[in-house]
């Protein structure tokens, strides 16, 4: 299980890193979300990971996750998302004044 | 601002509440909803005239609040308030000591400067601005009150997406382009913030800053070195918003693109980076941290070197008025650090004697470079304001930005530091007094070197702000609050000593955060 978690986070911070240093601003925006996930899953693993044991403290005691990692995790996607809506937005905007998707607004390459 | 902090010590002894007085706690809570609710008010409604009097009114409003507050943090206690009454370790909450107060204070007063310079037009390109405007204040007074690290990252997101929109406001090809590039970077600055605080949180179970710091302290080796990442970290995303080399190379980008009401606001943006700073390396990671002791201390010290290096270079190497601000801010930010790296009490306070001048010397001179790029305002008036703002943001005598440096140099211990700061200070100054002067001659007695060619074809500016001449009004106030804080120095500078003291006995504020009385 941790394996897999702590390989999951690896190629999803490894691609996204990628994918951000490339050129064009929708690789970069892919990049980022890929990154956002990663991060999350990071923070999410940062609270130990436990399977099938809720997020509350019960009266009887017993096992439990711990919830605040969790509503972390929440905060961020909600901030994550917003984040991405702006920069497509920003994109979009960029190719209409510069015609091209490159990150400093040069013209494409010819083929 | 300054008739205030004049007159601090008589009024602290006159007023009759002290630092635990519900009332005085849940005015701390206004910094943060004030504008709040105003950019709320100011989205609901069509008319410019309304917004600009939220706008305005807000940032005068806040500079009373934020004055009184300080009078409050100066009588030595914390103050603490609790969202939603939980008690102390659980709740969220925010925390008001002397350096908090002050930058409160500063931000008051640079968005009332720029919240007037905005008014001649530019906020007139859509109908957003004053909103984005007071979340970014919301913003920064969030950062400056955030008593945990996930506050402080929501605060962080709350300024950074209120200045993405911002900087990119009015769209011309250049906002565009280094918009584009300052949001990538700081989205991937946020990746790391939120990673340095999973390694902080899994091996301290905390995000309060006061808990934080006194289990940090008692990690075992192996698990301090995690922690000890977590916080490096988070420095590297403290450093990217305060601008330190290497992670300065955005900063004249993007200040310089922006509408000069906005970069004047951005000037104390860099300083949110700073206090963070400030706040890990004497607050979490101090000199009492156990195995994370003085973490930041090695780092802090040749980076703020190199950027005021870089500042100075990339000043003497422009030749658009703009870029030459937007470096010589870099080189401020790194004199302060380089100040506050030093450890001792003298040079804490001495760097934030000079980050209050700078910033708001910053503020004036990016108001005035875009006022003295307008050829058709009187240009005698405009030269002597840029020759009094290169003055001011150059540190010469008579302002405060001298007596700032003076405090600098003085604050240095006798040891190999000492050749190492005069040179890199005293260089660094000569190099911006040959760039402002370099510049102000080819602006004002006739352009001796050609005006810097644009690469893009230049989209005109929208022809409301250029009817309006920009007004010489707003810097020129920001200038006279300079004079205000020379004439005031000692006041200052003996309240600067004495939030230096708080911030060096950090055991104080953290008992009096976990002690706080109260709670369910």
């Amino acid at each position: 299980m941790n394996l897999l978690l702590a390989s999951a986070i690896a190629v999803l911070i490894g691609s996204g890193a990628y994918l951000v240093l490339r050129a064009r601003l929708f690789t970069v925006l892919l990049g980022l979300m890929l990154m956002g996930y990663g991060v999350n899953l990071f923070l999410l693993a940062m609270g130990r990971v436990r399977v099938l044991v809720p997020p509350i403290i019960r009266d009887a005691g017993g096992p439990y996750a711990d919830p605040l990692p969790q509503a972390l995790v929440l905060t961020a996607i909600v901030i994550g998302f917003g984040m991405t809506a702006f920069l497509l937005a920003l994109a979009v905007r960029s190719r209409a004044v510069f015609g091209s998707d490159h990150v400093d607004g040069l013209a494409d390459a010819p083929p | 601002m300054i008739a205030t902090a004049f007159s601090a010590e008589l009024l602290s002894r006159l007023a009759p509440t002290s630092g635990h007085d519900a009332f005085a706690r849940d005015l701390l809570v206004l910094p943060m909803l004030l504008p709040l609710a105003a950019a709320c008010l100011s989205v609901l409604s069509s008319s410019l005239l309304w917004r600009r009097t939220l706008m305005l009114g807000t940032t005068v409003l806040l500079v009373a609040v934020s004055g009184w507050l300080l009078l409050m943090a100066d009588l030595g206690h914390v103050l603490v308030y609790r969202l939603g009454n939980w008690p102390v370790p659980v709740a969220i909450v925010l925390s008001l000591d002397r350096l908090s107060a002050l930058l409160l204070l500063l931000t008051a007063v640079v968005a009332t400067g720029s919240a007037w310079a905005a008014l001649r037009g530019d906020d007139q390109h859509g109908p957003y601005f004053h909103a984005a405007f007071l979340l970014l204040i919301a913003g920064v007074n969030g950062a400056f009150l955030a008593g945990d690290l996930f506050n402080l990252f929501v605060s962080f997101e709350l300024l950074l997406i209120a200045s993405y929109g911002l900087l990119v406001f009015g769209a011309t090809p250049t906002r565009v382009r280094s918009g584009v590039h300052y949001v990538v970077l700081n989205l991937v600055g946020s990746s790391i913030f939120l990673v340095g605080i999973g390694m902080l949180y899994s091996v301290t179970g905390t995000l309060n800053l006061a808990e934080l710091a006194q289990r940090v302290a008692l990690l075992d080796a192996p698990s301090a070195a995690f922690a000890r990442s977590g916080a490096l970290l988070l420095f590297v995303v403290f450093a990217l918003k305060a601008a330190l080399v290497p992670f300065s190379f955005w900063l004249p980008a993007a200040y310089s693109a922006a509408s000069p009401p906005v970069a004047a606001l951005f000037a104390i943006l860099t300083k949110v980076g700073v206090y963070a700073i400030v706040r890990m390396h004497t607050f979490v990671v101090g000199t009492d941290a156990g195995h994370s002791a003085d973490l930041y201390g090695d780092w802090l010290w040749p980076m703020a070197l190199l950027t005021v290096g870089f500042g100075a270079l990339a000043a003497v190497g422009t030749r658009s008025v703009r870029r030459l601000q937007s470096a010589l801010l870099v080189m401020s930010v790194g004199t302060m650090l380089a100040s506050m790296a030093i450890g001792s009490e003298a040079g804490l306070a001495a760097g934030l004697f000079y980050l209050v001048h700078s910033t708001i010397a910053a503020a004036a001179m990016f108001l005035i470079a875009a006022l003295s790029e307008q050829r058709d305002t009187p240009r005698r008036w405009t030269g002597l304001l840029f020759f009094a703002g290169a003055v001011a943001v150059a540190g010469l005598p008579p302002l405060s930005g001298f007596l700032g440096k003076v405090l600098i140099l003085q604050a240095l211990p006798v040891d190999g530091r000492l050749p190492v700061m005069w040179t890199v200070v005293l260089g660094s100054s000569l190099l911006a007094v040959i760039a402002l002067s370099r510049r102000g001659a080819a602006l004002f007695w006739g352009a001796v070197e050609a005006p810097e060619t644009p690469t893009l074809p230049r989209i005109s500016e929208p022809r409301s702000a250029r009817r309006a001449p920009l007004s010489r009004v707003p810097p020129t106030a920001l200038l006279l609050v300079l004079v205000v804080l020379t004439v005031g120095a000692g006041t200052l500078s003996n309240y600067t000593h004495r939030t230096a003291q708080q911030l060096l006995a950090p055991g104080h504020i953290r008992s009096q955060i976990l002690n706080t009385p109260g709670g369910r």
